[in-house]
């Protein structure tokens, strides 16, 4: 029955790189994606937040179909599609669409705004010309993109326009998760509004289940159900955006929160911003891969890496989380 | 006392001179020693083109106009070109948006650092030598000895910035530019590079332009703000007062964009349309099409930019009360 109800499931979704470190030394692994598990009900927003080099955008390319994970199951409509044969994982790409970070860059500029969109009706159905400029024309009406641009192309748009047009062909075959890439961060703040009205308006109309990757806080914070932190390929918290926002419990968590800028004036936490910066990941400290920047580190977080477990309703992969959430 | 920064009517022109698109129109500020000033506007407000003004780096066929652009007493506009680079990168220096494409991919970070010494300061190769050292550290770069040798790609985005900021001050500079210091950096690296950068501040008294688009990284670090739209200023005023009462409905809108500022999974308060680019410019003030006070008078006729209260002023026909709502009279 739980089975039914979710949209997407990933177990222990692993993915390593092998990357060459000049001619005559042997190749290293990079563990971009380590582990990560969760659950995605229907209109569900999941966010992923993390700086750069945390694994947020390999984490995408997973989910998408784009590249096969190392280890770990991908379970789409009561499936594993992480290790199906390529004929399911292109049925499955169906149901699982991605927009980009930079819509300058992720629209062809040779192509029209109807061309485009008609793209993923193309390969995916066999609808023929009339219907598929049906669908397109049925999609731009609700992205609130007039009916004239059909025949334009992308350099005719500002930013917030061209990622309207990249939300439109994300949904255009109707998926059931839609995964976004820090989908405003390019865009000005007035700009950025309007996008993030427009994708919770078609989550209430559609109903699809977004995971959303953002490295802004605020905006997490206000279109967020659940809030997945990363840190160098594993999930550091898991859980409700409230028990996450209100009460973090790893540091890291409340170092993130703690160094974004606030509005209100003397509403900095006072805690200190993290020193030094994220550690290479070719090459991750022992144990806990945080304790190098971590306040509470003693000498068991160097040499044991702490597993995801259950406090105060949500998971934290800490071993001090209980005196984090002790010391207030 | 005089300003150390005194700008007074600076119009940047772009295009024909018969039909010329003003990227900036009419700005006016002036920063005290030791100061920090925010500019804030979305892309297009014509912040960065303002500083680019500011520091003579508008090429043919861009023309920078002023009725004034002083600089500790001396005028910028009046200088011949040679003695103007004197004062650039010397008394008033930048850091700019993008610190993986600022550096120069082909020199060292230690010869890029002791280049600027070798143009301003002169000196021994050894002298300018201890004196990068000392800026690396000054910046916070561990194991600055090692890092002189290294090239811009073997370093991060944060620490890339860094060195753009031991550059910019090599040369202890009286006003520092910063053109969107920390937008390209994670949250956590624009926290240390925003410390780094108020340590310094205070610590030489130079005075602080921050040109950003976060408005708050602004209401942290700054004293003054100035809310530029389509090339022009239509709000300026102490910091907390701005963001608290705002009085130009610009102003008002990019607050209440803000997901802050909005209740839970809301619909956030959008200002529709963009920002008016070259060909799409209305009549009267720029922000009507727009602006959900619009009155007839508004498409008519420009506002000019007025005092209002003390220290503040705000270019609108009918600026926004207390309350946020428009003032007829």
């Amino acid at each position: 029955m739980a089975e039914q109800q979710n949209v997407m499931e990933a177990r222990e979704l692993s993915r390593y790189y092998q990357v060459s470190r000049g001619l005559f030394k042997p190749r290293a692994t990079v563990r971009a994606l380590d582990g990560v598990s969760f659950i995605l009900a229907p209109r569900c927003t999941l966010a992923v937040v993390g700086e750069s080099g945390c694994g947020k955008s390999t984490l995408a390319r997973q989910l998408t179909l784009i590249e096969e994970p190392t280890a770990g199951a991908l379970i789409l409509g009561g499936q594993d599609v992480a290790t199906a044969d390529a004929a399911t994982r292109k049925r499955a790409r169906r149901q699982v669409q991605m927009v980009f970070q930079n819509p300058y860059a992720s629209l062809n500029p040779r192509k029209k705004i109807g061309t485009i969109l008609q793209e993923p009706l193309v390969i995916n159905t066999d609808f023929d010309a009339r219907a598929r400029e049906a669908a397109v024309r049925e999609m731009m009406a609700k992205v609130g993109l007039r009916p004239e641009f059909y025949q334009r192309y992308p350099h005719m748009f500002s930013g917030g326009q061209r990622q309207r047009i990249a939300i439109a062909r994300a949904l255009m075959l109707k998926p059931q998760v839609v995964v976004a890439d820090e989908p405003v961060s390019a865009l000005d703040v007035s700009i950025q509004a309007q996008v993030l009205n427009l994708m919770m308006d078609l989550q209430d109309e559609l109903g699809m289940a977004y995971v959303f990757i953002s490295h802004d806080l605020a905006v997490v914070r206000h279109i967020a159900d659940e809030v997945l932190v990363m840190y160098l390929g594993r999930a550091v918290e898991h859980g409700a955006k409230r028990a996450i926002f209100e009460h973090p419990l790893h540091p890291y968590t409340r170092a993130l929160l703690a160094s974004a800028p606030r509005l209100e004036a003397g509403g900095r936490a006072a805690a200190p911003p993290l020193k030094g910066e994220l550690p290479s990941p070719l090459n991750p400290p022992s144990g806990c891969a945080f304790h190098t920047r971590c306040p509470y580190a003693t000498a068991e977080c160097a040499q044991l890496r702490p597993a995801l477990r259950p406090v105060a309703e949500r998971l934290v992969a800490c071993h001090h989380a209980e005196r984090v959430a002790a010391a207030g | 006392m005089t300003a150390l920064l005194e700008i007074d009517n600076m119009t940047v022109e772009f295009g024909r001179e018969d039909a010329p698109f003003r990227a900036v129109d009419g700005v006016s500020l002036s920063l005290e020693q030791g100061e920090v000033v925010g500019i804030v506007g979305e892309s297009g407000s014509g912040k960065s083109v303002s500083s680019l003004a500011l520091m003579g780096l508008i090429d043919y066929p861009g023309r920078v106009k002023a009725r004034r652009m002083g600089f500790a007493g001396r005028d910028l506009l009046a200088m011949s070109p040679k003695e103007r680079r004197k004062i650039l990168g010397k008394d008033i220096a930048m850091i700019f948006q993008d610190p993986m494409t600022s550096l120069n991919p082909c020199y060292t970070v230690g010869f890029q650092i002791m280049e600027t010494l070798k143009v301003h300061q002169g000196g021994s190769r050894a002298e300018r030598k201890r004196r990068a050292l000392e800026l690396l550290t000054q910046v916070g770069i561990p194991d600055p000895q090692s890092r002189l040798s290294t090239y811009p790609h073997q370093l991060s985005g944060g620490m890339s910035q860094r060195v753009m900021i031991a550059i910019a001050i090599a040369c202890n500079p009286r006003l520092l530019i910063a053109d969107e210091p920390t937008t390209a950096l994670d949250v956590t690296i624009q926290a240390q590079i925003m410390g780094l950068l108020r340590e310094l501040q205070r610590s030489r008294g130079m005075a602080l332009l921050l040109i950003t688009h976060d408005l708050a990284v602004v209401a942290e670090n700054c004293r003054r703000v100035v809310v530029m739209y389509a090339g022009q200023v239509v709000e300026t005023g102490p910091v907390e007062q701005v963001f608290h009462t705002p009085r130009h409905p610009y102003t008002q809108a990019l607050l209440n964009a803000l997901p802050e500022r909005s209740a839970d999974k809301a619909r956030l308060n959008a200002i529709g349309g963009v920002v008016p680019g070259q060909y799409d410019r209305p009549s009267g003030c720029l922000l009507n099409p727009r602006c959900p006070y619009r009155a007839e008078r508004c498409a008519r006729e420009a506002p000019m930019l007025r005092a209002v209260d003390h220290g503040r002023q705000v270019r609108c026909h009918t600026p926004l009360n207390d309350e946020g709502k428009p003032t007829h009279g």
